[in-house]
């Protein structure tokens, strides 16, 4: 690799506040992991907690997020739409990143932390593939081997996303256990890892998984919200936005916006997948509809039927096709300090459309969510008048050929 | 029973302490399969409460979960089915721990206790996790087994020994659940580890396949845990009788090593 750039220009605030010793955030968190993989979270953290307040870590990372990423993404005013909807709207533009998502502020993250370990081999799990396109990506630059694991479900409907994976040389392994989408390829990510773990990174990719991962994920993902805190400032004359809005899977995207407002006056706002609608029960409001319990290594809220067995999501995005959330936003919706709403199939749908028509950007199906839910609710949650910054978590690109399916006939009308 | 009393006078006596898993709920006939096991020379029963998301198991106990949950396995019904079971040896349930914490600890100690069942494994529950369910467990006097695995350090096995109730269960291997060609080196060494650790009873468990490995095995252990390979006779039709014929097997050669 070249020499990297020294990451001047990346906003990259100071470390985030730390979770308890046993990884909690309120009662949420933890590590309810097989124990072979103890001695690996152990060694992640040391090496995590050693590295995040290392100066060279620090800016060597800030570089590849320059240089390699593309940051700072920038935050686009959308006159358009804010005529159209009586708001003043800023998008935070993850879109632009290198690879297309929020996803590779993490990933380069975990490369490095990867390479100070030894590790030479990664594995990750992925949603719509954007993930998995970054974790490839990552190990493409640093010469890892890289195996990604997706449900059968979701490489169907994200084929071009598998190919690009396939394309930088990484191995794509469909799961078709359980509901063969994004909880059941972690599933298979976390055996894989109980038999490899010594030559093995996990890259995860959200804010979800066993301590110290939801805290390594929001610490490399709050320059989103480092960013976007100082750029919506300079274009709001040093006021900071009224609200702030970002769509929630496991959460990461929204996690690292939030990080960057969290002791701002604004109002934080996370929108989960409403599915076919919350009565439906065809939905991925973990928050919203979920239990107190503990998949993936951590307690938080999930989707679960009256005997503890966990339910499967339901969303039109691949992305938020997950029945959990990170344990620091059921922490955050537990305090009061973020709200969380939900938006449904239709509604995201239309908000791709809106968000394409009126300022050029075609959003992908997660963010689009956002895009949907503050369409519905400005005049109602959000007054009339308000400043509001959406992360726009990723382009579209991916989610095209679904999109035309769904809406090819009624857009050629 | 007390599950540890009666490995350790087992062992004491010589014996070869032998555990078949099988999946509750896996079929009309798993109690018969259990009962079944027990008069094959079982030392004691692994009953697993089939979880969605069962991230320590290999695709047979996988399917076999998913299996008995498609036909309507439930951790109550289960629970409450061990209860006409009446074998001459302990019955220790494996599941995960989020069923447990969704019933809540101590009513799921009770409703185990209630059953008759006197042990518990929950392989994503580690020693620092163990909290208020490990009180729950041994107010209700269910002794909860923890596991160790080839890459804990020597400060953590110690503490892992210390804790677990009923026996230590050495993970034979790194890797999740499932049939195996061979015996890794990992599990002697694993056994010899804990034996070193510990005087409670040790039992080796994960890919242990056939009765020639669980002789291999056993002799750096007090016994043996045998799952994927009886489950995947059930899975591949087998009933009662093909069950006891494996475990009777098991039994033959760890009996024959000792004799």
């Amino acid at each position: 690799m070249s020499a990297p750039a020294r990451g001047d220009r990346v906003l990259l605030g100071p470390p985030g506040p730390v979770p308890s010793a046993a990884g909690r955030f309120g009662e949420f968190g933890g590590r309810f992991v097989p124990e072979t993989l103890i001695p690996a979270l152990e060694e992640l953290e040391a090496e995590f907690r050693t590295a995040w307040s290392s100066e060279p870590f620090r800016s060597e990372f800030a570089g590849l997020l320059e240089s390699y990423a593309g940051r700072p993404t920038p935050v686009t005013e959308c006159h358009r739409l804010s005529d159209r909807l009586g708001v003043r709207l800023l998008l935070k533009r993850e879109d632009l990143t290198h690879t297309g998502s929020h996803k590779i502020n993490n990933v380069l993250g975990q490369a490095l932390l990867a390479r100070r370990m030894g590790k030479q081999r990664v594995i990750a799990e992925t949603g719509a593939g954007q993930h998995g396109v970054a974790t490839a990506t990552a190990a493409a630059l640093f010469g890892l081997d890289c195996v990604v694991f997706m449900g059968a479900v979701d490489v169907e409907r994200q084929a071009l996303n598998v190919f690009r994976m396939e394309l930088l040389g990484a191995k794509v392994v469909p799961v078709s256990s359980g509901s063969a989408t994004l909880k059941d390829a972690i599933n298979d990510a976390l055996r894989d890892w109980v038999a490899t773990v010594e030559s093995t990174h996990y890259c995860i990719g959200s804010v979800v998984g066993p301590h110290p991962y939801p805290w390594i994920v929001r610490e490399f993902q709050r320059v989103v919200g480092d960013e976007a805190r100082e750029q919506s400032r300079a274009i709001l004359g040093g006021n900071d936005p009224d609200v702030v809005v970002a769509c929630v899977g496991g959460g990461s995207n929204a996690i690292g916006t939030f990080a960057g407002f969290l002791d701002t006056r604004s109002r934080l706002v996370g929108v989960e997948a409403g599915g076919l609608g919350l009565e439906s029960g065809k939905h991925g409001a973990s928050l919203a509809r979920g239990v107190p319990g503990v998949l993936h290594g951590a307690r938080s809220l999930y989707l679960q039927d009256e005997h503890g067995q966990i339910l499967e999501a339901h969303s039109i995005s691949a992305g938020l096709d997950y029945p959990g959330v990170g344990p620091e936003h059921a922490e955050l919706a537990a305090s009061g300090r973020a709200e969380y709403h939900d938006a449904t199939d239709e509604e995201a749908l239309s908000g791709l459309v809106l968000l394409s028509q009126t300022e050029g950007i075609v959003p992908a199906l997660e963010p689009a969510h956002a895009i949907g839910w503050l369409a519905r609710e400005v005049g109602k949650k959000i007054p009339l008048g308000s400043t509001v910054v959406v992360t726009l978590s990723g382009r579209g690109d991916k989610d095209a050929e679904q999109v035309a399916q769904r809406l090819g006939a009624e857009l050629n009308k | 029973m007390n599950l540890e009393k009666e490995f350790r006078a087992k062992r004491d006596a010589g014996r070869k302490l032998l555990v078949p898993y099988v999946t509750g709920g896996l079929g009309g006939r798993w109690t018969d399969v259990v009962r079944a096991v027990a008069d094959a020379g079982a030392d004691a029963i692994e009953v697993g409460i089939p979880f969605s998301d069962p991230v320590m198991d290999g695709t047979t106990i996988q399917e076999a979960s998913q299996r008995a949950l498609e036909i309507g396995a439930t951790p109550a019904g289960i629970i409450s089915e061990l209860k006409t079971i009446d074998v001459h040896v302990p019955l220790v349930v494996m599941t995960y721990y989020n069923p447990v914490a969704h019933a809540g600890h101590e009513r799921f100690a009770n409703a185990l206790k209630a059953s008759g069942v006197d042990g518990a494994i929950v392989p994503d529950l580690p020693l620092d996790e163990l909290g208020s369910w490990a009180v729950a467990a041994d107010a209700a006097d269910i002794e909860t087994v923890l596991l160790a695995a080839p890459n804990t350090t020597g400060e953590r096995l110690a503490a892992i020994c210390a804790r677990s109730r009923g026996f230590v269960y050495g993970v034979a291997l790194m890797g999740v659940t499932g049939e195996r060609d061979h015996l890794t080196k990992q599990a002697g060494t694993m056994g010899a580890r804990c034996k070193a650790a510990t005087d409670r009873p040790v039992l080796l468990g994960v890919g242990i396949s056939n009765a020639s490995q669980a002789v291999e095995a056993a002799s750096s252990a007090d016994g043996v845990i045998v799952g994927s390979a009886l489950v995947r006779r059930l899975l591949d039709g087998g009933g009662p009788d093909e069950a006891a014929a494996f475990v009777a097997q098991l039994r033959a050669g760890l009996d024959q090593r000792i004799g």
